[in-house]
């Protein structure tokens, strides 16, 4: 029984060395390392409009930064549901794409807090971007005194659309301009044998409905309120947004918490539903599918409240390509690359010197509105609540959505607001 | 006894004679080298980080930020008694139930078939084949087409499953899947059901397999009919396959998360505590996650290890 | 096998139960009647269609065009076939179909070998605490991946890994030890004869050199096992790919997920998708599967 300990040693080594050189083997595989002249842009604009809208803008990219290539790194899943999961895996995994989108507002101090995007200050001033926006924006995008991203354009949130085909059948001529109106539309609606009078889809979309409805219950200024902490959750007013949203939700499909909000659009688009509540995001998907009997207005009830949004790009910290991305920020915040972008995508530019003339109608009005309408943020769209505010509301209301339990959600809500509200 | 644990039993002892203990190091020292660097990645990579994910989960670091502050038991406290619409116990309802359903359905179909097959049926390969099949594919991929086909319209709407029920006048069968508040987890189990209930059936039909001829040749000696064949004598001779078969599939399920990623996405009502960490983590609060993950390996813990030692014993004993 | 966050044990993973081979017995007792025959075939053939039906789904619907994918006929064949989709979720999926190859390959034989050196030695040499060490590798096969996932993360960005590929070799062989080593353990305290080592013994033949020479060339079926086994676990695995990697460097169930689980996805590519990420695993099944049912057999037949 002689046993070389020798061997045994080797043998210990070479299962090393193999482990070591199996990792290594997988080495040329990296495709994010090689290339410096890559940009990769991580979006969630994959279909539709706002890919028409991704792709508006790079070609102005590539216009204008021509020495770099740029690389889509969307990934599909409208309010950047899916996105946000993986680019928050990525940071946390040191693998930040060059630039990625971000909500202005509150979800962007999320980034800012955790140290993750660079100070974009000088650039502003380099790019003379400081004056191109509307203050109201800037300072919503400042924190500290620093400007960390660049914005593409400003959307609305709480925008009814409506399938005009169906509504006229019913002989519903206008669209209703209160909630106890509309009410009475979705009724007229649902004995005109209308199946899904009101489109719905899952948690996100299902927390722009609320929002909505909260607005006119409660108005712009107490609405805002909420999320800056003036106004109570546990009041009377949200218990009564709370009911009259669970009385719209007996309107809606009852698949909706598989969907998501392209496949309640294509409820409107096939007649099969009279009203959808989405942001304007879907004037050009509807455009984009070549649907054209549709309406819009502001939601009943919500008056001038022009709720925003606005999508912005940023710089990480240990993007590979700096330069690159540099160069990105510097087309999206550009007047052309704004005009390339914002006439596919059914937002309008945040830049304010934009020729409204350059854009379809739906713009055109949304342009006008948003220069005396009262602006209000909201929470799944990032610019009223952080990513862990957004997650516990999204949480509260597929919850609501399937036991309808007022008390709960009220409940819900509040304490969401007491863990996550800036103290 | 077998023969050949019966041979290894006489090695054993003859090993065990006049060995000193310089002769014993000689003797495993060599393997123990061979060994060493699979146990020290196994001991760092999966007991320290556990031990980190342990420290994590008592800390207050619920941000991006370093802050390593140790609160002690407050997170898990915070998780079973201060949750927003007491999420992780909905979480941990949403495990039970899918867990139930899964081991169920799966149990007895798998036992159905490999009692179809055990007793050599003519193209036996062939169906062994074709229910094994599923267990190849990922979870992800079966989730493709599990998602549309537990669609959940009905009437006009129906679509997949649905849609057969409707067209075979089966209307009333229509229902809401995954969907339904209270029994849609039992629904989210049917595509495991349906990729592991080969497994299974492979499992038992080794198991048929491995009983010796002479016992059903007994029985039948005996004049046993077929239900007390298989009562008396074929069946306890599988309760450690069954066994087993419950351990994998009980760790199986409490793992569950791809399939209902990729199903669900990550939503409330289809909400398990393994999607409940990656939801955590979305918003960076890793001292959450990490207690949940902790929770999460308790829970397989307390099944796996005492199933462990109890094999860990048998062992010694044969 | 479905994932990796679910890597199961195949039959052998019965410890302490392993034995010795037998033939598979068809005895004459209880031969089914007529009527009882028909019975079984007609019950088994219900059963194939229950579990083909969602493959014929796949099928179907990844030839149909976009606008084929209506409500109604939604079962029928396509009007008109065509391999349009196939070639928008090729498109989607191509490059990462090529990195999962280099992902499984390694693992599968990276981890196939540390499993047999470790196999092996546990199922020959019981050096003090044998049991002990035994049971606490195995428990490395059951843990929830996400009781390591947070910190496992922050190692492999400090230990300098590259992110995507390599990391997730990496994470699967470390993670992999556990399962081959006991597949190979019990495949060689049930299979290998004593005698074989005892001689090699008597010559004097190191332990490498008895691993190498003797025991290796013996080792095909439980190679067979943990390679198909490791494959697929790596090849099918989308927990650690999600955490340790993305669309751009990582394998085939993250892009798939990214093209299926999209907004109102696009049906015909996604499920084309779900037939591309699931070939080389069938084809493994279908290549291999004989001998990896014969060898889970073998391995878990109990005296």
């Amino acid at each position: 029984m002689r046993f070389s300990k020798r061997a045994a040693v080797a043998a210990a080594g070479i299962a090393v060395a193999l482990v070591a050189s199996g990792c290594g083997n997988g080495g040329g595989s990296g495709s994010t390392t090689k290339a410096s002249k890559n940009v990769e842009v991580f979006t969630w604009w994959a279909d539709g409009g706002e890919k028409a809208g991704l792709d508006g803008l790079v070609s102005q990219f590539n216009t204008d930064c021509s020495q770099f290539k740029f690389v889509n790194g969307a990934i599909a899943g409208g309010a950047g549901a899916n996105a946000k999961q993986v680019l928050a895996s990525r940071l946390q995994q040191g693998q930040a794409p060059d630039t990625f989108q971000a909500h202005a507002g509150a979800e962007l101090s999320d980034y800012i807090n955790a140290g993750q995007i660079e100070d974009l200050s000088s650039e502003y001033k380099d790019w003379g971007l400081t004056t191109a926006f509307p203050k109201g924006l800037i300072d919503s995008l400042t924190i500290n005194g620093k400007i960390y991203s660049v914005p593409a354009n400003i959307h609305r949130a709480n925008v009814i659309w409506t399938n005009k085909t169906v509504l006229a059948n019913a002989g519903i001529t206008t669209v209703p301009t209160t909630l106890p109106d509309f009410f009475t539309a979705l009724d007229t609606l649902k004995a005109k044998g209308v199946q899904t009078p009101l489109a719905l889809g899952k948690d996100w979309t299902e927390e722009m409905l609320f929002e909505a409805v909260l607005i006119s219950d409660l108005g712009a200024e107490k609405f805002t309120g909420l999320w800056n902490g003036k106004t109570s959750w546990t009041g009377a007013d949200v218990t009564q947004g709370i009911n009259d949203y669970k009385k719209l939700l007996t309107y809606t499909n009852k698949d909706r918490d598989t969907f998501d909000w392209t496949d309640a659009e294509k409820l409107v688009m096939e007649s099969k539903a009279g009203f959808q509540l989405m942001g304007d995001w879907e004037a050009a998907d509807l455009d984009a599918k070549g649907f054209k009997d549709y309406g819009y207005s502001a939601f009943p009830g919500n008056g001038t409240a022009y709720q925003w949004l606005a999508d912005s790009f940023v710089l990480p910290k240990g993007a590979k390509n700096p330069d690159g991305t540099k160069c990105w920020l510097k087309t999206v915040g550009g007047a052309a690359g704004q005009k390339a972008f914002n006439t596919k995508k059914g937002s309008i530019p945040a830049r304010t010197d934009a020729n409204p003339t350059d854009y379809p109608t739906y713009q055109q009005a949304a342009m006008a509105d948003w220069k005396t309408d009262t602006p209000v943020p909201s929470c799944p769209h990032g610019s009223a609540c952080s990513q862990g505010w957004q997650g516990a509301v999204n949480s509260a209301q597929g919850k609501f959505s399937s036991d309808g339990d007022v008390a709960g959600l009220q409940k819900a809500l509040d304490a969401a607001a007491k863990q996550f509200a800036k103290k | 006894m077998t023969t050949s644990s019966a041979t290894l039993t006489s090695v054993r002892a003859r090993r065990r004679r006049g060995r000193s203990t310089h002769g014993r190091v000689r003797h495993w020292g060599p393997g123990l080298i061979l060994l060493s660097p699979s146990l020290i990645l196994l001991a760092v990579f999966v007991y320290g980080l556990i031990a980190w994910t342990t420290k994590l989960s008592v800390s207050d670091q619920h941000t991006a930020l370093k802050s390593n502050g140790f609160v002690g038991l407050k997170n898990y406290v915070d998780l079973f008694t201060n949750d927003i619409n007491d999420r992780f116990m909905h979480s941990l309802k949403n495990l039970l139930i899918f867990t139930v359903a899964f081991m169920l359905g799966t149990f007895l179909l798998g036992v159905v078939w490999a009692l179809l097959l055990e007793r050599g049926t003519r193209g036996e390969g062939l169906f062994r084949a074709i229910y094994l099949f599923p267990m190849a594919v990922s979870f992800v991929a079966s989730g493709v087409v599990w998602r549309w086909l537990m669609n959940s319209g009905t009437g006009d709407q129906a679509g997949g499953i649905n849609r057969i029920f409707g067209d075979l006048h089966l209307g009333f069968l229509e229902n809401s899947w995954w969907t339904n508040a209270h029994w849609g987890m039992a629904a989210m189990a049917m595509p495991a059901i349906w990729q592991l209930s080969g497994y299974v059936m492979a499992l038992f039909l080794a198991g048929f397999r491995g009983i010796p001829a002479e016992l059903r040749e007994a029985a039948q000696v005996d004049g046993a009919n077929v239900y007390q064949l298989y009562r008396y004598v074929l069946f306890p001779q599988l309760t450690p396959t069954a066994l087993s078969v419950m351990i994998i599939l009980g760790h199986m399920s409490m793992k569950m998360f791809d399939l209902i990623m990729s199903v669900s996405g990550a939503q409330w009502i289809t909400e398990v505590p393994a999607v409940y960490v990656w939801q955590t983590l979305l918003t960076s609060d890793y001292a959450k996650a990490a207690a949940i993950s902790i929770v999460l390996l308790l829970l397989v813990a307390i099944v796996i290890v005492p199933y462990l030692i109890y094999n860990s014993r048998v062992e010694r004993r044969s | 096998m479905t994932s990796t966050s679910t890597v199961t044990p195949p039959p052998t993973a019965l410890p302490g139960r392993v034995a010795g081979q037998r033939s598979p017995n068809r005895p004459a007792l209880n031969r089914r009647s007529p009527a009882g025959r028909a019975v079984t075939y007609a019950l088994l053939l219900v059963f194939i269609l229950v579990v083909l039906m969602p493959a014929y789904v796949l099928i179907v619907t990844s030839f149909k065009s976009g606008r084929d994918i209506g409500v109604n006929g939604q079962w029928s064949l396509p009007a008109h076939w065509t391999v349009a989709s196939w070639n928008k979720a090729w498109i989607a999926l191509g490059p990462s179909f090529a990195r999962t190859f280099e992902l499984a390959i390694p693992v599968a034989l990276i981890s196939s070998l540390l499993g047999s050196a470790n196999g092996f030695v546990l199922s020959r040499w019981r050096f003090p605490g044998a049991d002990v060490v035994f049971t606490l590798i195995l428990f490395g096969m059951f843990i929830p991946y996400q009781a390591v996932m947070i910190p496992l993360r922050q190692v492999v960005q400090t230990i300098g890994l590259p992110s995507g590929i390599p990391t997730l070799i990496f994470a699967h062989c470390v993670y992999g030890i556990p399962i081959c080593t006991l597949i190979f353990r019990n495949y060689y305290a049930t299979i290998v004869p004593v005698e074989i080592i005892e001689a090699a013994r008597v010559d004097g033949a190191g332990l490498l050199r008895t691993f190498a020479s003797i025991i290796l060339p013996i080792s095909i079926p439980g190679f067979v096992v943990t390679i198909i086994w490791q494959f697929t676990s790596a090849w099918n695995d989308y927990l650690f790919a999600i955490f340790l990697s993305n669309t751009s460097n990582g394998p085939i169930t993250i892009a798939l997920n990214a093209l299926a689980g999209a907004q109102s996805p696009d049906y015909a590519a996604s499920m084309a998708g779900a037939l591309i990420a699931s070939l080389p695993t069938l084809i493994v099944y279908i290549v291999l599967g004989r001998w990896f049912i014969g060898g889970l057999m073998a391995g878990s037949v109990k005296s």
